[in-house]
């Protein structure tokens, strides 16, 4: 586009003082011929017309808050992103819009107000959800670095799917570190452990929230800045291939418990098993769970290699759709082939099939790769289960108002750039609950959460956002229209004397509010609107779009 | 028809995805008409019905809103309401004589610029099809 000419046609428009042409705005030069400019002219509106104000926005606010204006006096006109970039073959029309754009935004910046963010104080302690290896973690994290935790699980006993976990790939054994991590847990003066426990209400936001938990039919209140979301998820309850109708058949997990006791691999069938076939991908990857559960290949390349390392005879069969130890186990699944686990491969479309056998049982299946159906006769059929969601993450979803997927697992901000954030300001996120995962990928992620919630516990006090709700009392008539709308239960009916009559209002919880605009979209007499996003100011963008101002 | 009818649409997009998706065509350099001014705003939920009959009575061609998917609203459901409004300002659009199909809402994800490209030109045929706004003066 003609940027010369876009330059001389702001020139031309209403209220613009000064206006030059850049080559790289964003560079620090830039920013100090801004504050020159500002201070020359006596500027009080700056408009920027380059990239999008999605990354650069913040940029230019600290440039003009420097010149001593009001950071929110800044409008920017999106002619890069926007406009030049996506009608690169379309010259003159490119020129046309990026004059519209600019128009638009000197429209807007006309009508900009400086605003206030207000500050508010942090509690400064943290509720963690989930007393798992992941909870646990982060609990203890957090009060490592001197702040109240309140760790609330709803079992009677604290350690999740890790008190069934008893040998890893690597040998060791996870259920004396187990017991040191509960022990260090409860004895930690600044963890406040409450078990058999019920999150029943969660307002506020980042900085000042309040919990309201059922302990024993007793309710209590708790005050916290953060919170941790570390519910973590449960093995599938398979209904296929026998499950819960023939002894021999069990999960992984069950096995495992068996195969840790070590008294003979199982006393029901009386001393090792000669044979043993695993069934991957119950559960997962199918209609229902289209998902993969991430940890059954390992679990059960895991537990094949324990049943050969107690009983070399015995022969393992493992049947799979694909298979991958992730990671660095790869090596675990060479092993588990050198010692003699047969891997066969099935399809989707064509399930093992799993019937009695006198005692035992016999498996069916397909073999991919002889191309001819095999039969064996087995002592155990043992499912590798996938990992599935709590039920009630959808509670607690929309308690902390943060996003769970289609399958049923908390959805993190942004899967690369935001790894432990919720959207939601002040919620972290770790463990299980997120997605199948690694005892070593749950510690992990729940030191970066605990880490990025003891940022916020480290401040003294937190800014609001500028682009909230504000009331225009002389308009509003208290029609509570915009009390429902609101999903952050922010605004209040009230009733208030004025010139001896009652007259009604509605107020907004500013520490509350976070400028969706679901009110001022609402309310049919602009009783309520959001700072920098009034009718008025978008309606300025729409006439100068029009150009009908 | 007019050969060289071009129409003006305005755009709200809202912040999180697909204003997101909008800057993400442009880097991506997926191509699009020229006919779409983009608004920005923080939620699809916050666009007062009056806006879009506002502009489509002063003149505009067309009206589109952009939000995130069901699901993926940065204020929860904003987009949700955004919805159930976009059925009243239908009735009001054909209150005010004007073609409803004139006005559209789409969700569009901040990893959409494809299909944001998509819809602006889809869209964008659609609003030439009906001709010029006989609001429009000048
Ligand atoms: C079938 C299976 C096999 C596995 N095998 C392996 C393996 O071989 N190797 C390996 O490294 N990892 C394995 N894992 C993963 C490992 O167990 C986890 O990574 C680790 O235990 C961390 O779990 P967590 O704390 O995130 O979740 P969990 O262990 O699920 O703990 C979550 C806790 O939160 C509580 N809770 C849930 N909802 C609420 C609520 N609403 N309110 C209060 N409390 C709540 C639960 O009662 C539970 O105590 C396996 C997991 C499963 C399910
Ligand atoms: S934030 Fe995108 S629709 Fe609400």
């Amino acid at each position: 586009m003609k940027v010369p000419d876009v330059v001389g046609y702001a020139k031309t428009l209403p209220n613009v003082v000064y206006a030059e042409n850049n080559l790289y705005t964003c560079s620090n030069d830039t920013q100090e011929r801004i504050k020159e400019k500002i201070k020359e002219h006596q500027l009080n509106r700056v408009v920027v017309a380059s990239c999008t104000p999605r990354t650069h926005e913040p940029l230019f606010r600290n440039t003009i808050r420097e010149a001593g204006l009001n950071p929110y006096l800044f409008e920017m006109a999106n002619i890069r992103d926007q406009c030049s970039w996506v009608h690169m073959h379309e010259f003159e029309k490119a020129t046309i819009k990026s004059r519209d754009l600019v128009r638009m935004a000197v429209a807007k910046a006309r009508l900009l107000e400086p605003l206030q963010r207000q500050s508010v104080p942090i509690v400064k302690s943290a509720l963690v959800i989930g007393g798992g290896l992941s909870g646990m973690t982060s609990a203890l994290e957090i009060a490592n670095q001197g702040f109240d935790v309140y760790l609330v699980e709803r079992e009677k006993e604290i350690g999740g799917n890790l008190r069934r976990i008893h040998y890893l790939l690597n040998g060791e054994k996870p259920q004396q570190e187990l017991k040191t991590l509960i022990t260090k847990v409860k004895e930690n003066d600044r963890i406040h452990l409450f078990t058999e426990a019920k999150i029943e209400t969660i307002e506020g936001s980042i900085g000042n929230f309040k919990t309201k938990i059922a302990i024993n039919g007793d309710s209590r209140e708790i005050e916290h800045g953060s919170v941790i979301v570390a519910t973590g998820a449960k093995e599938y309850n398979p209904t296929e291939y026998l499950y819960g109708q023939h002894e021999r058949v069990l999960t992984q997990l069950e096995l495992e418990q068996r195969l840790a006791a070590g008294d003979g691999l199982l006393k029901s069938i009386g001393g090792n098993p000669r044979t043993v076939v695993m069934i991957q991908c119950v559960g997962s990857r199918d209609d229902e769970r289209p998902y993969c559960s991430r940890l059954c290949c390992t679990h059960a390349v895991k537990n094949a290699l324990k049943l050969k390392e107690l009983s070399p005879t015995t022969n393992v069969y493992v049947l799979y759709r694909d298979i991958r130890t992730y990671g660095f186990k790869e090596s675990y699944y060479t092993e588990a082939r050198q010692k003699g686990v047969v891997f066969i491969r099935y399809d989707k479309d064509q399930k093992p099939g799993v019937s009695k056998n006198h005692d035992g049982l016999r498996v069916d299946v397909y073999d991919q790769t002889l191309g001819i159906p095999v039969e064996i006769a087995t002592d155990l059929v043992v499912l590798s289960t996938g990992v599935v969601p709590h039920e009630d993450n959808k509670t607690i979803a929309q308690l902390l108002k943060v996003p769970i997927n289609s399958e049923g697992f908390f959805l993190e901000a942004h899967m690369k750039l935001r790894p432990v954030d919720f959207a939601t300001d002040g919620v972290f996120l770790a463990g299980l609950a997120h997605y199948p995962k690694t005892i070593e990928e749950s510690i992990i992620q729940a030191q970066a959460a605990s880490a990025k919630a003891a940022t916020i516990l480290s401040r003294e006090s937190i800014e609001l956002e500028g682009n909230i709700s504000q009331v225009a009392d002389e308009n509003c008539d208290g029609c509570a229209y915009c009390v429902d709308p609101c999903p952050y239960k922010a605004i209040t009916l009230l009733e208030y004397m004025r010139e001896g009559a009652i007259k009604k209002t509605v107020e907004v919880n500013e520490t509350v509010c976070k400028g969706c605009g679901c009110c001022q979209a609402t309310c049919p007499k602009k009783g309520i609107f959001v700072r920098g996003f009034k009718l008025e100011q978008i309606g300025a963008q729409v006439d100068a779009a029009l150009g009908v101002t | 028809m007019d050969e060289k009818f071009e129409p003006l649409i305005i755009g709200f997009c809202c912040n999180w995805c697909s204003y997101a998706g909008a800057d993400l065509a442009g880097v991506s350099r997926i191509q699009y008409p020229t006919s779409l001014r983009i608004i920005r705003v923080m939620c699809s939920g916050m666009i007062h019905p009056n806006l879009v009959v506002d502009a489509l009575t002063k003149g505009g061609d067309g009206v589109l809103i952009c939000g995130c998917h069901p699901g993926d609203c940065h204020y929860q459901d904003g987009n949700l309401k955004a919805e159930k409004r976009a059925e009243a300002i239908t009735l009001m659009l054909e209150d005010f004589g004007i073609e409803p199909e004139r006005f559209r809402l789409e969700w569009v994800s901040a990893a959409e610029g494809a299909r944001f490209a998509q819809v602006v030109k889809e869209f964008t045929e659609q609003i030439i099809n009906l001709g010029a706004n006989p609001n429009r003066s000048g």
